[in-house]
């Protein structure tokens, strides 16, 4: 299986603010891995430079396999399914339209939509009433599960996750985690899971890569990380986390 | 059968006989000319030919590019105004001379309807006795007064510029509408207007003309003026009213018009059927027709020209919204457009494209595109960053980003946008009347010339109450358009 994303050497400026910083990494592929580290870390350029919304400035980026396509970034981005924090969700369409809407673009048929749609509800435990509905009718949880179902349609290859749990509340997190990792048992497509939230890392993803000021500190297996943290940076965010998911 | 129906077959009869006879006639904006140049409609009307109006154009300059564009075949005019005004050499006194020099640059001149109107100072009876004026020069006594006149008399050079040198007058004149100043001496707020030596009001304000006794003004004998191209039967039967009409007869019709129930239409026909020139007379076009033609041309105007403001407003704001520059710049220019009085650009547009309607939907196109282009491309610019990326995330072409993220998001400030250009339009069409564009100001118009304000109002509350509808219409476009909790009226 090759590796879902490697970033090599890869170094990007931002305005002034230099964003990456020679950054050489490997996601392996069929896996979650979490993109750990505080804001302003550069961990969101990660995941835009893994769909081609930004080039990098010096280094090269991979993605399944095989470098980015920068003359046409469209036909990889149709394997990447994408989810962020807000605004994911368009305002105007009703809750069924956002999440058929990736299918209708590329003109999948009407059967072929409709079970797939149902597949996601299931997975992501949506109840059908909220399919009428406009995404500000929703709560939050219901949002981001309503986020990742659209994220899903196309049964893509590589799930890109930038921070989409954060601003729920414990609750409703923990809700989603367990659909998450359900989903990812059914369909287990590689996924990068951007969080700044260290136990939020370890309960979803196998493999851990920690940012900081446009750094990798260090990256590996999340049990590795844990049990010899690179420096005393990686060390007081491993601390008191329990579990590793598998 | 009854005589509507009588009627309609000779309408459909004569439509069909009179198949290319089409005659345009125009008439500047004062009571005397709307009336020549009625009196020659219903002529021609009365011997078959297909009439069209233009008639209230604003000025000698307006008259006058009109029938230099052919988008009229004649109006009533007078030798002094050519001779000064228009061919620029005041020399050219008599008709003769004035004739072949038309003929010189292919217009024509028939021989004159029979009366002098000339320019004329006046002052009201009591003022004149009480101070003792006859003449002109006797004003010289009184160093203080109020003078107020046309604009147009303000300027020309054998108006009141050349009048105050003559005659060395001290006054500052100010400019009105040309029946106003008939108020304004009645109210007493001036004390010295121009006058036509024809005007009604003249006898009705108890005026007195002081005598010209430097012999400045020069002579303005009525005639009719046309284009060389129009055909000698026209000619044949307008150059019959040649000499039918003395300053007696034009006084008397000019007083006639200014009866609020009296209307032009009426005036002219009772000339025509008195002279034994028509067979019976015709009253007005009722109120309903009137209107309906007036309002469905003003639709007209204000629905192409937002039509295209819309097309090009929006279809612009899309192709250059990523470029800050070029969107400024489109803006700025826009905005420009806005802050030119609308009745001087209809005045700049008619050199380039003639009077009617093509200056008018221009004039209200420039005027519509800033509200359209202004919101559209700030409701484009105000799109969180995050939908974009959402648009490339799912691989959207250019197209389908437009139509599934940015026109959706923007829809309800473009919506309001048009809307507001909409209200604006309407408003300002109200103006292309003076360029002979027709739509509600034409009772407008009428109205100010005829000092009228039963008929300004015909055209006033017509178009208020068509500006309510356009808030209505949008209102119902919005609610096609946006789904209900992104409309403006659910946003504070």
């Amino acid at each position: 299986m090759p590796p879902a994303v490697v970033f090599d050497s890869v170094s990007l400026t931002r305005g002034t603010v230099r964003a990456l910083d020679d950054v050489s990494v490997r996601m392996p592929g069929g896996q979650t891995t979490a993109v750990l580290g505080a804001s302003g870390s550069g961990k969101s350029t990660l995941v835009q430079l893994a769909m081609g919304l930004l080039r990098p400035d010096k280094g090269s980026v991979s993605v399944l396999g095989a470098p980015v396509d920068y003359s046409d970034p469209r036909p990889l981005r149709r394997r990447i399914g994408y989810a962020i924090q807000d605004v994911a969700l368009l305002p105007h369409l009703s809750i069924e339209r956002n999440i058929r809407l990736p299918a209708e673009l590329i003109g999948w048929d009407e059967a072929r939509i409709a079970a797939r749609l149902d597949e996601l509800l299931d997975m992501m435990e949506l109840p059908t009433d909220v399919l009428p509905r406009y995404p500000h009718e929703l709560s939050g949880g219901q949002q981001q599960r309503a986020g990742i179902s659209r994220a899903m349609m196309l049964q893509p290859e590589l799930l890109l996750l930038d921070e989409p749990f954060s601003g729920l509340d414990a609750m409703t997190r923990q809700g989603i985690h367990e659909r998450f990792l359900a989903l990812r048992e059914r369909e287990p497509v590689a996924a990068v899971l951007v969080t700044h939230e260290p136990q939020e890392a370890v309960n979803l993803a196998s493999y851990l890569v920690v940012m900081r000021d446009g750094r990798v500190l260090q990256d590996g297996p999340v049990a590795d990380v844990i049990a010899s943290p690179a420096d005393e940076y990686v060390r007081k965010l491993c601390t008191g986390l329990a579990g590793v998911a598998a | 059968m009854n005589a509507r129906w009588w009627f309609a077959l000779i309408a459909v009869t004569m439509s069909v006989g009179a198949s290319a006879q089409t005659v345009t006639i125009g008439s500047k904006n004062f009571t005397e000319n709307y009336i020549l140049a009625e009196i020659a409609s219903q002529l021609l009307e009365s011997r078959g030919y297909d009439v069209v109006r233009r008639q209230g154009l604003n000025g000698t300059k307006i008259s006058f590019e009109a029938l230099d564009n052919r988008a009229i075949d004649l109006y009533p005019e007078y030798s002094g105004t050519i001779s000064e005004v228009i061919l620029n050499r005041p020399e050219l006194a008599s008709y003769e001379s004035i004739r072949t020099a038309l003929r010189q640059d292919g217009f024509d001149v028939l021989d004159p309807i029979g009366f002098n109107n000339a320019y004329a100072l006046a002052v009201t009876e009591t003022f004149a006795a009480e101070h003792g004026l006859e003449t002109i020069s006797d004003l010289m006594q009184l160093p203080d007064l109020a003078v107020g006149v046309s604009h147009e008399f303000l300027r020309r050079s054998d108006g009141w510029p050349g009048l105050k040198a003559a005659y060395g007058l001290p006054y500052t004149a100010s400019g009105m509408e040309h029946s106003l100043g008939y108020e304004a001496i009645a109210t007493g707020d001036i004390d010295v207007t121009a006058a036509y030596t024809t005007d009604g009001e003249i006898e009705r304000s108890r005026l007195r003309v002081l005598d010209d006794d430097l012999g400045y003004f020069p002579t303005y004998l009525a005639m009719f003026m046309l284009h060389a191209d129009v055909p000698d039967d026209v000619r044949a039967i307008v150059a019959t009213l040649s000499g039918t009409i003395d300053a007696q007869r034009m006084r008397e019709m000019n007083l006639a018009a200014l009866d609020p129930d009296t209307s032009i239409v009426e005036v002219a026909s009772a000339f025509l059927v008195s002279e034994g020139l028509a067979d019976e007379g015709i009253s007005g076009p009722t109120f309903l027709p009137q209107l309906a033609r007036n309002v469905q041309r003003h639709l007209k105007l204000t629905g192409i020209a937002l039509g295209l403001a819309v097309l090009l407003g929006v279809g612009f704001a899309l192709v250059v919204y990523r470029h800050r520059l070029v969107s400024n710049l489109f803006l700025q220019f826009t905005g420009l457009m806005q802050t030119i009085p609308s009745i001087a650009l209809l005045a700049l547009l008619i050199p380039l494209v003639g009077v009617g309607e093509a200056p008018a939907i221009i004039a209200l196109f420039l005027y519509s595109l800033l509200p359209i282009a202004r919101n559209t491309i700030t409701a484009i610019q105000a799109i969180p960053p995050g939908y974009r990326q959402v648009a490339a995330a799912m691989a959207m072409s250019r197209t389908q980003e437009l139509r599934y993220v940015m026109l959706p998001l923007a829809m309800p400030h473009v919506i309001a946008g048009v809307r507001t250009a909409a209200v604006i339009c309407i408003g300002t069409a109200t103006l292309a009347a003076f360029i002979g564009a027709g739509g509600l100001g034409d009772p407008i118009v009428t109205g100010l010339a005829l000092n009228d304000s039963r008929l300004i109002l015909q055209g006033a509350i017509p178009a208020a109450v068509l500006a309510v509808f356009t808030e209505i219409f949008f209102s119902g476009v919005e609610r096609a358009l946006v789904v209900p909790h992104m409309r403006s009226s659910q946003r504070s």
